[in-house]
């Protein structure tokens, strides 16, 4: 009996949007610099470069596969961990690695301890899953500090990135050409990743999210679709913590592997939207945002962060990229244009509330913090003072009136939103049958 | 190892596991009725500390002991109603996400309520000084009332649960909700009521563990990892797991942190010379009281590997 293998040929039309997104990400990744000139803005850039490998890759985990881990932090932080200490080998020339590849030392480091921890892990899926990497998570944060000639304890362990000789002239000393180092790595990862998605391990990984009991009847084991999918993501999560090892020198267990680093990631990732591929790249965007600029604007950060976390995961699960796809999805079917005024409103409404909330928050931290230094808080360029009455009536009297004004414009917009959305089901109907 | 050391450590270490277990219990009544793992639980543990701190300054501590807890269990109730319900249609994982917000949110509000250092939450005068003393240490009472009170409230839980048409309505509504819907009770209403009444154990191990330990913001986290850890390895959702694996981690870290012997001491004890030199040092020479941290995790671990539906789960999911 022969069996014969029929070829199918199929023709692939250049996929030119592709093509273009991924142009526009890789100018962006190199003109970015150039526009940005400052310091603060080629740190931040650096950082946003970085995480972006790394929130990716826990989306693997959390979007593409529906595992809500906890400990994400510790393959990044181990792989900082492992790329700190090859660094400070070959620097002493013990080892023969170039600082290009430093980072892949760090991903393989991540890697294997994902191989290690992944196993027990991946076991199960859902809340246990969630409750295991919480565990194993504090008890490697818990085992950091028992060994203090690895970890460095609480001082961390430092290293000093230019050694060796200069690739293609570059020393690595400056910060630009360290960020067009994680530029490149960024660039690849998240080509690799987003190729990922498409290969038949990324589509069995889909399909043990939606529907394991299914998976498990066509025959594949869904345990080691998660674990293969979890070691992947160990491997980008050590490349992003290589990255973040050589920019900035240092490691330090306390900081690098403690829960709320890992809870970081998760909020962020979250917020950016684990729906889609891309919404991770916003979250590392907004992460870095969020821990440079809005921590030096405001001490009630972790507060508007819970809130608007909160707020998110009750009204827009999709993240920020499902609320700007929603609304792209709109304008394909020109349908925008009616909401334009109750955009307008809310934001309008929105800004009251927030502005009579911020500055009852504000004042309430400036009382309990630098009550010393006077009655007097800066918030937007006014001048808020505590101890007259008239400014907290001002600003419960702008949050309250802001929510009724909101609440009124948002029933309108939920009503017109809703119509909209029941037009582009029927156009797509109408499309589909014609 | 002598007697007294053994009976103290021995007391000490089921005191704390049954306040571990007032916080667990509440935890695993929720998740095995919700199928909800409710992040924000020890953030409800350190309200409660802090609501009793602020009320027995005005109302006296026992008072205090019934009120903060109720408020607790009100806050708990409402949060259910108001954003929880919302989210339970998304699935699993955004309920556990709001939680985790939810977690975020309470510990920056109680540090801007009552700041981010310790707050003078002491003992009242009844439970102050030792209850008796044995072997020339003093046990003191504000320990023994936490075992009281844990033990009370396990009693009373279980008749609840088993005894009362309550507690009949509550286990039917957790295996087959649309029936118990049909036959006419308001289910949202029961998950409402059950994760206020799990809020409001939280909130009680709160009011009595604030006084004994420390009240101060850092105190959710501290108990976090660990109750999920009890919850883990006494088996999802099982009460009488949760009140085992409590009592074990209790006992275990207790005894572990009063120790100071190390592989090294046990190994020069049968002879076997120990240097600076010899292979591994660094992990032979840790004590056993340095290893104390990781223990609950480390059981956690390996009860995953052995068995890894719990102590006494019966679900294998």
């Amino acid at each position: 009996m022969t069996t014969s293998t029929t070829k199918y040929y199929s023709f692939k039309p250049l996929n030119i949007g592709r093509l273009l997104v991924w142009s526009l990400f890789a100018i962006a990744l190199i003109v970015a610099p150039m526009i940005f000139k400052s310091s603060l803005a080629l740190t931040m850039l650096s950082q946003i470069g970085y995480l972006i490998i790394i929130c990716l890759s826990y989306n693997m985990l959390l979007g593409q596969g529906g595992m809500l881990s906890f400990g994400h932090a510790v393959y990044v932080g181990l792989g900082s961990f492992i790329a700190i200490h090859t660094m400070n080998l070959a620097s002493k020339g013990s080892l023969p690695v170039p600082l290009v590849l430093i980072p892949l030392i760090g991903g393989l480091g991540g890697m294997f301890f994902a191989v290690l921890f992944g196993y027990v892990s991946t076991k199960k899926s859902g809340t246990t899953f969630a409750m295991i990497t919480l565990g194993l998570g504090e008890l490697v944060a818990a085992m950091a500090l028992m060994f203090p000639t690895f970890f460095g304890g609480e001082g961390g362990i430092t290293t000093n990135r230019v050694y060796g000789t200069p690739f293609f002239g570059m020393t690595f000393g400056p910060q630009s050409q360290v960020y067009y180092l994680i530029a490149v790595y960024c660039f690849i990862c998240t080509a690799l990743m987003f190729a990922f998605t498409g290969t038949p391990l990324g589509r069995m990984l889909n399909a043990v999210r939606d529907n394991p009991e299914r998976v498990e009847f066509i025959g594949y084991n869904t345990q080691y679709v998660r674990y293969f999918a979890f070691i992947i993501a160990g491997f980008f999560a050590g490349v992003g913590g290589g990255l973040a090892a050589i920019n900035f020198e240092i490691v330090n267990a306390v900081d690098s592997l403690n829960g709320a680093r890992s809870g970081g990631y998760l909020l962020f990732t979250f917020l950016g939207g684990a729906v889609f591929f891309f919404g991770p790249i916003i979250g590392a965007v907004l992460l870095v945002f969020a821990s440079v600029l809005l921590s030096e604007l405001s001490k009630a950060w972790l507060l508007y962060l819970g809130l608007v976390f909160l707020l998110m995961v009750m009204f827009a699960p999709g993240g920020v990229a499902s609320l700007i796809m929603m609304n792209v999805r709109v304008a394909l079917f020109g349908k925008f244009k009616r909401f334009y005024a109750l955009y307008a409103g809310l934001a309008a409404t929105a800004l009251l509330m927030v502005a009579g909330a911020a500055a009852i928050v504000e004042m309430i931290y400036h009382m309990q913090l630098n009550a010393a230094l006077g009655p007097i808080v800066k918030l937007g360029g006014f001048e808020l003072n505590t101890a007259s009455p008239t400014t907290w009536v001002v600003a419960s009297a702008l949050l309250v009136v802001g929510i009724g004004l909101f609440e009124i414009v948002r029933r309108r917009f939920v009503g017109v939103w809703g119509q909209a959305q029941e037009e582009i089901e029927a156009e797509i109907k109408r499309r589909e049958l014609a | 190892m002598n007697v007294e050391f053994f009976v103290i450590s021995l007391l000490n270490g089921v005191s704390y596991g049954l306040l571990l277990f007032m916080l667990s219990s509440g935890l695993t009544l929720i998740f095995s009725m919700m199928g909800v793992l409710n992040f924000a639980h020890t953030s409800f543990y350190m309200v409660g500390a802090y609501l009793a701190y602020t009320l027995s300054g005005i109302v006296g501590f026992w008072p205090a002991l019934v009120l903060a807890p109720l408020l607790v269990g009100v806050m708990g109730a409402a949060f259910e109603r108001y954003s929880l319900r919302r989210v339970h249609k998304f699935g699993h994982v955004p309920e556990l996400l709001v939680t985790f917000g939810l977690s975020y949110l309470i510990l920056e509000v109680v540090q801007l309520v009552w700041g981010r250092s310790t707050v003078p939450y002491g003992l009242p005068e009844q439970l102050q000084g030792p209850l008796f003393t044995i072997y020339g240490t003093q046990f003191p009472k504000s320990r023994s009332f936490i075992m009281l009170v844990a033990l009370l409230m396990l009693v009373s839980v279980w008749l609840l649960l088993t005894r009362t048409r309550i507690g009949l309505v509550i286990q039917a509504a957790l295996k087959h909700p649309e029936m118990v819907e049909s036959l006419g009770h308001n289910v949202p209403r029961i998950f409402m009521l059950v994760f206020g009444g799990g809020a409001a154990l939280a909130g009680l191990a709160g009011v009595i563990g604030g006084n004994t330990y420390v009240t101060e913001p850092a105190m959710a986290a501290s108990v976090g990892s660990i109750i999920f850890v009890v919850v883990v390895v006494g088996g999802m959702g099982s009460l009488a797991g949760a009140f085992l694996a409590s009592l074990l981690i209790g006992v275990v870290q207790t005894f572990a942190v009063a120790m100071d012997q190390s592989l090294a001491t046990a190994l020069q004890a049968v002879g076997v010379a120990v240097t600076e030199q010899t292979y591994g040092y660094e992990l032979l020479k840790l004590t056993i009281s340095q290893v104390a941290p990781i223990l609950p995790y480390l059981f956690l671990v390996l009860i995953l590997i052995f068995r890894p539906k719990g102590l006494l789960g019966t679900r294998e999911d």
